[in-house]
């Protein structure tokens, strides 16, 4: 694979096309196979983080077994090798975010970091005394305390879109957040803890119809559904790798080229520079401006297995397969007594959060857990979600697309298990 | 293989069920907040200290099964006992539920806890049986910032 033809390359896209085959794409995830206490893993913690292919499992021992290098600076053979299957990791990123340009595609821990690297860079830069930044009810703690910590420094304020009770943004609230005073707006694309898919389309037309950028952190929706960044017209947008059947420790964050251009670095160290003297340093070009040091080479290259494995299941097919796998769930889970799902917005993602009467989430989670069943209980880095709908935490079940209607049942039954030790 | 058996034992759910000294004292001498940020256990201890001795104790909050039935089981085994014998109690309890896997604990101090033995094959349940423990520890101590367990 090169970075001038960084396609499917090695990876296996025999599930394609065709009706979705479920237990053939379990096949290329061989954690799945796992015992749990004796009893099959169930694993619907997706939205924390997903299971990785064979295929990213083979790619990252494949680079430290024959490839392993550093970037952008080797004259010799394994440097360039490892230089081009990095670049073409990036060149996968921008083609399957549909970005116009591989410079506007920089490598970052994580959304988290993303995050951070737009507030800090951007951020500081335009963001002053008494100006605005509009977040939702929705966001990861990820998407909040970044804006808070600019927010002191600068003495701005958060303004943030209030939900209604099915876990839905009122968007006439948004209208009327939106000011004079607003210099960014930052949302989440799907909510981790409800499950809402936010009209983003929109709420980014009605801040660029007041000249306002948008970031979209994408962190469950990348994974899930196709993003279109210039169908979007967002200005940025934050993914993690991890959470893309992906390596931990790599992410993207896409941002238009003219806004990168103009913001200051990130970090200072080696290679976002261009030259270096005591008096006076010359950053970089885009993206590089923003890598300073070593970067994540495996884990980027990694990436962009992952990316080339869901492109080849084809993310149409496994969005349908997984909202299949939603409306089933949230049946089921509905139909049991004393069960309430939180989080019921119209458009959703495979999120099922929900509250047990008498039952703390962190019981159900451990009684799950004794079913091999696992789940994430708590708060979900979402505590002002948790406040809104005056509860201390959630169980939630978020789902991916080599899950199946049958774990579905294992689930239901474990909370019947659940229900009989509380009753 | 931890059974989760072992941790939801009858008594467990019995105090989980019917929390005992589930109240606010008026006549409180001490108080201390406890919080466990991961899961949201919450509660409020009230003390009344005479002389060197817990002479009475209650609670209110909300949580999970284990951090209520340790609450509960916590009040009931320091009621009447001086301060440095519910510390005497603490530390055998923290050994009890942090114990590895297979090892014994010492039983004399214990009473109706060794109920909540089971939790040490749970490690990530530790915090919510610890919880009323650091919040009666905080509550000895006097005036501070809400105990917690992270």
């Amino acid at each position: 694979m090169t970075a001038a033809d960084p396609g499917a390359g090695n990876v296996s896209v025999g599930n394609a096309p065709g009706p979705y085959d479920v237990a053939r794409t379990r096949e290329d995830f061989p954690i799945l196979k796992t015992l749990v206490h004796g009893k099959p893993l169930v694993y619907l913690d997706n939205a924390a983080t997903s299971q990785k292919p064979r295929t990213v499992l083979d790619t990252l021992s494949r680079y430290y077994t024959e490839e392993n290098s550093n970037v952008h600076r080797g004259i010799h053979y394994l440097s360039e090798l490892a230089t081009q299957e990095y670049e073409g990791a990036r060149s996968k990123v921008r083609r399957f975010l549909n970005a116009s340009d591989d410079r506007e595609i920089v490598f970052v821990r994580g959304a988290t970091e993303g995050i951070n690297l737009v507030a800090q860079s951007y951020g500081r830069q335009n963001i002053g005394e008494g100006d605005e930044i509009i977040i939702s009810a929705m966001e990861h703690h990820s998407n909040i305390v970044p804006w808070q910590m600019l927010c002191q420094e600068r003495g701005a304020q958060l303004r943030v879109i209030p939900m209604n009770d099915d876990g839905e943004l009122l968007m006439d609230e948004y209208e009327k957040l939106l000011g004079p005073k607003t210099k960014l707006v930052s949302v989440v694309h799907i909510s981790n803890s409800l499950g809402t898919i936010n009209p983003v389309e929109q709420i980014i037309q009605m801040a660029h119809g007041r000249g306002v950028p948008v970031l979209i952190d994408g962190a469950q929706s990348v994974p899930h559904m196709p993003v279109d960044v210039r169908k979007l017209d967002c200005d940025f947008l934050v993914f993690s790798g991890h959470k893309i059947y992906g390596p931990t420790g790599i992410g993207a964050l896409y941002g238009k080229a003219d806004l990168l251009e103009a913001m200051p670095p990130f970090q200072g160290g080696g290679d976002m520079i261009k030259s270096v003297t005591f008096e006076k340093t010359i950053y970089n070009s885009l993206p590089y401006k923003f890598e300073a040091g070593t970067p994540n080479i495996a884990g980027t290259i990694g990436l962009g297995a992952a990316i080339d494995y869901v492109t080849g299941l084809g993310m149409d097919r496994t969005l349908a397969y997984e909202r299949e796998l939603l409306e089933y769930g949230t049946q089921r889970l509905s139909s049991i007594n004393g069960l309430r799902l939180v989080g019921t917005a119209r458009q959703k993602g495979g999120v099922l959060s929900f509250v047990l009467d008498g039952v703390h989430p962190h019981d159900i989670g451990t009684i799950l857990d004794s079913e091999g069943i696992a789940i994430r209980a708590g708060h979900h880095c979402t505590q002002p979600v948790m406040e809104r709908f005056g509860i201390p935490a959630t169980a939630r079940a978020s789902m991916a697309f080599y899950n199946t209607k049958e774990e579905i049942d294992a689930l239901v039954k474990g909370i019947d298990k659940v229900i009989e030790v509380f009753s | 293989m931890p059974d989760f058996q072992d941790l939801y034992q009858d008594m467990v759910m019995d105090h989980n069920n019917r929390p005992r000294n589930f109240r606010v004292l008026e006549d409180a001498s001490r108080q201390a907040d406890g919080y466990n940020p991961l899961c949201g256990d919450r509660l409020t201890l009230y003390l009344r200290i005479e002389g060197d001795v817990i002479s009475d104790i209650g609670f209110k909050g909300s949580g999970c099964a284990i951090s209520k039935a340790s609450s509960s089981l916590m009040t009931e085994s320091v009621k009447g006992k001086s301060k440095s014998e519910a510390e005497k109690i603490f530390q055998a309890f923290h050994h009890m539920v942090t114990r590895a896997p297979g090892t014994d604990f010492d039983d004399e101090e214990l009473g109706d806890l060794e109920i909540l033995s089971g939790i040490s094959q749970f490690p990530a349940r530790v915090k919510c049986a610890i919880l009323a423990w650091h919040t009666l520890r905080s509550a000895l101590e006097g005036p501070q910032d809400p105990a917690t367990t992270e």
